[in-house]
């Protein structure tokens, strides 16, 4: 018999453990993790990878199987689900403010054109450089009021 | 010892997905053939995040494939362990890359076409294909837009790049037929609405195409879709070259890992 409490625990070390890309956001920030069941035989987390091609999708399953193993849970399963896709609306609005601060602008709700106001001096006169940034998430814009360029978490 | 090949069953979803996949992975292996070496570091950047995000699809497409054949084959045991004849891509997409202007104007035509075809899967009756295009379709409108705006920019661009553009257009059209095309063996699988008829995309394909052609003052040419045989395994010559590369280390050093 296994506890609520060892669901919950388990559910928030998952939660807790930062993207290896982005490390000022936790997984459960970037809204990835769809089920944690804690159980006699072990936890099995559920996540749902953001882009086909994430190279950081392998290493978010074993970091998450690491943290709860260091945690006494064990033996760790990662099971991944496609359906329904992520989409950046699941990004959590602590998650955009962490974006934010950290000079990401962070994505707008989907199917919206609004503007992305400058992560540094908030001005909204911007221009995109790149559809394709650093990582696959991010798009390279610049900002035309303060000069500096900045990273865009794309809409998705 | 170097590692034998895989043979592969016949059963017509099987090979409806591993033919998706095997276009994703050789465009995206075409396409990492550019890294550090694109005209500028953005367009590098781009090429290789378009590549990571093929990549992933075939891996979705080759995990999914393994399930459907139930032979207990991984998606690295369809990557590295198939000879040629057993690849089903397109020629279109083994192509050498040739200069940036041919390059650019592949994913185009590619994206301008699995854009649709992508859409139209997400209501595919198997559920993990609709899954699997529910995340690409998001994806493919990415690389269609960034291909597009580039195939206007270089054909509205100088003398050199508009010649470029066009010759890589009139290089690669023989080969973009294929696409349009479904397989015999495909007829039950179009009708079940597991897969999607790829005759039916040919019209808004050639629009949209235009669109851009226009708009990029390149023009269509106007010879004849003759270059076909891909999906049954047929291929040229570039593909064992572009095979021994991509399958080289596994070959050499059967079930090596990282
Ligand atoms: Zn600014």
């Amino acid at each position: 018999m296994v506890s609520n409490l060892a669901h919950d625990k388990a559910r928030a070390i998952a939660e807790a453990v930062p993207d290896p890309e982005l490390p000022v956001l936790t997984l459960g920030d970037l809204g990835i993790i769809r089920d944690v069941a804690a159980s006699g035989t072990g936890v099995e987390v559920t996540i749902t990878p953001t882009y086909s091609g994430c190279p950081a999708m392998n290493t978010m399953g074993m970091d998450i199987s690491l943290a709860l193993a260091e945690a006494g849970f064990g033996p760790v399963r990662i099971k991944t689900t496609l359906s329904p896709a992520w989409t950046t609306d699941w990004i959590s609005a602590e998650g955009r403010a962490k974006l934010q601060a950290f000079g990401i602008a962070p994505p707008g709700p989907r199917g919206n054109d609004a503007p992305v106001a400058c992560p540094l001096c908030g001005s909204t006169n911007t221009g995109e450089i790149s559809h394709f940034g650093s990582t696959a998430c991010k798009a390279l814009w610049r900002c035309l009021a303060c000069r500096e360029p900045f990273d865009h978490f794309k809409c998705h | 010892m170097p590692a034998t090949s895989i043979a592969l069953a016949t059963d017509p979803l099987l090979r409806f997905i591993l033919r998706r996949a095997d276009d994703a992975l050789v465009l995206g292996h075409r396409l990492s053939e550019w890294c550090g070496h694109a005209p500028m570091l953005e367009e590098d950047m781009a090429l290789a995040n378009i590549a990571l995000d093929l990549l992933g699809q075939a891996r979705a497409l080759y995990a999914y494939a393994g399930v459907v054949e139930g032979a207990g084959h991984d998606e690295d045991a369809y990557a590295y362990l198939r000879d040629p004849a057993d690849y089903l891509n397109l020629l279109l997409v083994e192509q050498p890359n040739g200069d940036f202007a041919r390059t650019i104007v592949r994913v185009w035509l590619y994206s301008a076409f699995m854009d649709l075809w992508w859409q139209r899967m997400t209501a595919s009756k198997d559920a993990q294909l609709a899954a699997i295009a529910a995340r690409a379709v998001k994806e493919v409108a990415y690389h269609l837009r960034h291909a597009a705006a580039w195939v206007v920019r270089l054909g509205d661009g100088t003398p050199e790049s508009h010649q470029r553009a066009q010759a890589g257009l009139a290089l690669l059209w023989p080969y973009a037929g294929e696409m349009l095309t479904s397989e015999p063996d495909e007829a039950a699988l179009i009708a079940a609405g597991v897969a999607c008829d790829p005759e039916t995309l040919r019209a808004p394909w050639l629009g949209r195409v235009k669109a851009v052609a226009a708009e990029a003052g390149i023009s269509l040419p106007t010879t004849p879709f003759s270059q076909q045989g891909g999906r049954r395994g047929h291929h040229g010559e570039a593909m064992g070259h572009l095979l021994a590369e991509l399958q080289y280390m596994q070959r050499t050093y059967p079930a090596a890992q990282w």
